[in-house]
């Protein structure tokens, strides 16, 4: 049960659109001196960006230093609530960039960033701890001793979770307040299928003369998801796999047991015989191979009438590996080798006096 | 004619100072000093109440067990310094074994069965299968030999295990309580064949607690207390 979950909550991930179309651009850390980094962003760079074939929406994204400023709403009074709240600065194409959705009110556009409008929209989070819960009634709120309208407030984005708990104004404000000299990266948002393309693009549309300054962050590459899905999926089957022959050896284990003690007689009998501790041993190890090797046979009937089946049903390709369909029976035959090894150590140490007494 | 059968300078079975301990505690002395000789084709049987030790001496002489000291000498192969793998196949070749409760396989047929006593010494299959016919054939048994032991009465059953004994060849026939589980026209039947085998020059040791059956031996012997009496 908890493996089936996990599995499927690893494909679902790996199938995640949101995830699959998701390409961030942002400057190499590692480039520059002293840890800053090697280049900057230009403020178009989500309209180089959106030239691009498969893009379907870019915008900039960054994070505002704000020093001992404080966020607070308009009663003044130091909540503490304040303290936790990023301040970031976007453009207007963002909010389609990381497909974000409004509770309530709009985002602000180009005109509101070109302005320089002292106008904000508050993540989800951010909302709850600031108390507004409408903006219909044009609430400020104070960043520092600057009051700024809230115009909006968010629902949901998806990829950059951090939006939700910020206080978000456009460049244009962000530039004339904390002095933002360039965005810290950029958010796109691809067609589907397209991502890995623009991942290779989007650098040199970005900085044409010095495309490797900037790092990309892109979704793996279908043949990669593929992998990783079938890699989950062989873990999943292997595990199960594993623990099904676990409890067959055991089970056979346990039945050659049951016919040791059952045929104490016969053991008995056969040693009197002539028969050496060997031959005893030998012949249950014989059984239990025997009975491993026909539940192989047995169980990869099963399987390769089932896998068919199910494919039939649930109009799937069924896919069967010829080797594992004839290593079945010979793996069956080895547990049965080694479940047996112990009944047959058993039944040969029973001493044949012992064995005839009774009836 | 017992006379004749001790004289016989190469005895089947030679028993000298043999003793049987089973550690304790408290250490039970099952055979305290057995000397015992049984010549070729000599019937003996071994007489004694349950308890005197008798099953244990069995055991001694079918090679089943081991003796704590003295010396036993089968065919006049010394036993006592013979490793488990040659006991076992000498046990095979040279020892039949029949017992009370007949212990024959339930799931194979009386030819199966009494096949089955060759496996072990190596004979091969078919040569097994045609022997077996021959000594159900000897014990009357000719038209029962597809049959399940289980339809079989228990005298069939008993010379059934009879036939399985003897098929192999063996030096010496040990019976244990043969007719223990068997009628009385049931037991006769038995012992005739007995009769029958020490006449064709088998040597028989049958050990019972039943005076009539010990009386038809050529020679007894009585154990009480883990030690002979004649």
């Amino acid at each position: 049960m908890g493996l089936g979950q996990t599995a499927a909550g690893q494909i679902t991930q790996r199938f995640d659109l949101a995830v699959a179309t998701r390409v961030v651009v942002q400057p190499d850390d590692k480039g520059g001196q002293e840890g800053e980094a090697a280049t900057q962003l230009p403020w178009d760079a989500p309209d180089r960006i959106k030239r691009l074939n498969g893009v379907d929406a870019a915008g900039t994204v960054s994070n505002l230093q704000i020093g001992d400023d404080l966020v607070q709403n308009v009663t003044g009074l130091d909540t503490g609530a304040g303290k936790a709240l990023q301040v970031m600065a976007g453009s207007a194409g963002l909010w389609d960039a990381v497909r974000a959705v409004l509770q309530t009110g709009r985002f602000f556009d180009a005109g509101h960033d070109q302005r320089a409008d002292k106008v904000v929209v508050l993540g989800k989070h951010a909302a709850e701890r600031l108390g507004i819960n409408r903006v219909d009634s044009q609430p400020a709120v104070f960043i520092g001793d600057e009051p700024y309208t809230v115009i909006g407030i968010l629902d949901s984005v998806s990829g950059r979770a951090e939006l939700n708990d910020a206080v978000i104004m456009p460049n244009g404000a962000a530039r004339e307040a904390y002095n933002l000299q360039s965005p810290d990266a950029v958010e796109i948002r691809t067609a589907v299928g397209a991502a890995q393309l623009i991942a290779e693009q989007a650098p040199i549309a970005i900085e044409p003369n010095n495309p490797s300054t900037l790092v990309v962050d892109a979704p793996p590459k279908q043949g990669a998801v593929r992998k990783g899905v079938e890699g989950d999926l062989n873990a999943l089957f292997l595990l199960l796999g594993a623990v099904a022959l676990l409890v067959g050896g055991l089970g056979i284990a346990n039945v050659t047991l049951l016919s040791v003690l059952e045929r104490i007689s016969e053991i008995g009998l056969r040693r009197a015989l002539g028969a050496a501790r060997r031959h005893i041993a030998v012949q249950f190890l014989v059984e239990s191979v025997i009975v491993g090797f026909l539940g192989g046979l047995l169980g990869t009937a099963v399987g390769v009438i089932l896998t068919v089946a199910v494919s039939w049903i649930r109009d799937w390709t069924p896919i069967l590996d010829n080797r594992l369909a004839f290593g079945s029976p010979l793996l069956g035959a080895f547990i049965g080798l080694v479940a047996g090894t112990y009944p047959a150590w058993k039944a040969s140490a029973i001493q044949p006096i012992t064995a005839l007494r009774g009836t | 004619m017992s006379a004749t059968a001790v004289a016989l300078p190469a005895p089947v079975v030679e028993m000298i100072g043999v003793r049987r301990f089973f550690p304790g505690p408290p250490e039970v002395q099952a055979i305290r000093e057995v000397d015992l000789t049984i010549g070729p084709g000599e019937y003996l049987s071994i007489v004694g109440p349950s308890g005197s030790g008798k099953s244990t001496l069995l055991h001694l002489l079918g090679l089943l067990d081991n003796p704590t000291d003295g010396v036993y000498r089968l065919d006049g192969v010394d036993t006592m310094s013979l490793r488990e793998r040659r006991r076992a196949v000498l046990r095979g070749e040279r020892i039949g074994f029949v017992f009370q409760s007949f212990h024959l396989l339930d799931h194979r047929t009386v030819l199966e069965n009494v096949a089955l006593s060759m496996v072990y010494v190596g004979v091969p299959r078919k040569e097994r299968m045609a022997r077996a016919r021959v000594a159900l054939e000897r014990v009357g048994l000719a038209h029962r030999m597809e049959f399940a032991p289980t339809t079989l009465s228990g005298g069939e059953r008993q010379r059934v295990a009879i036939a399985r004994a003897l098929v192999a060849e063996p030096s010496l026939l040990l019976a244990d309580e043969p007719t223990g589980n068997l009628d009385s026209a049931n037991a006769e039947a038995i012992l005739e064949v007995f009769d029958e085998l020490h006449s064709e020059g088998m040597t028989l040791a049958v050990i019972t607690h039943d005076d009539h059956v010990s009386r038809r031996a050529q020679r007894q012997v009585r154990i009480v207390d883990g030690t002979l009496q004649w």
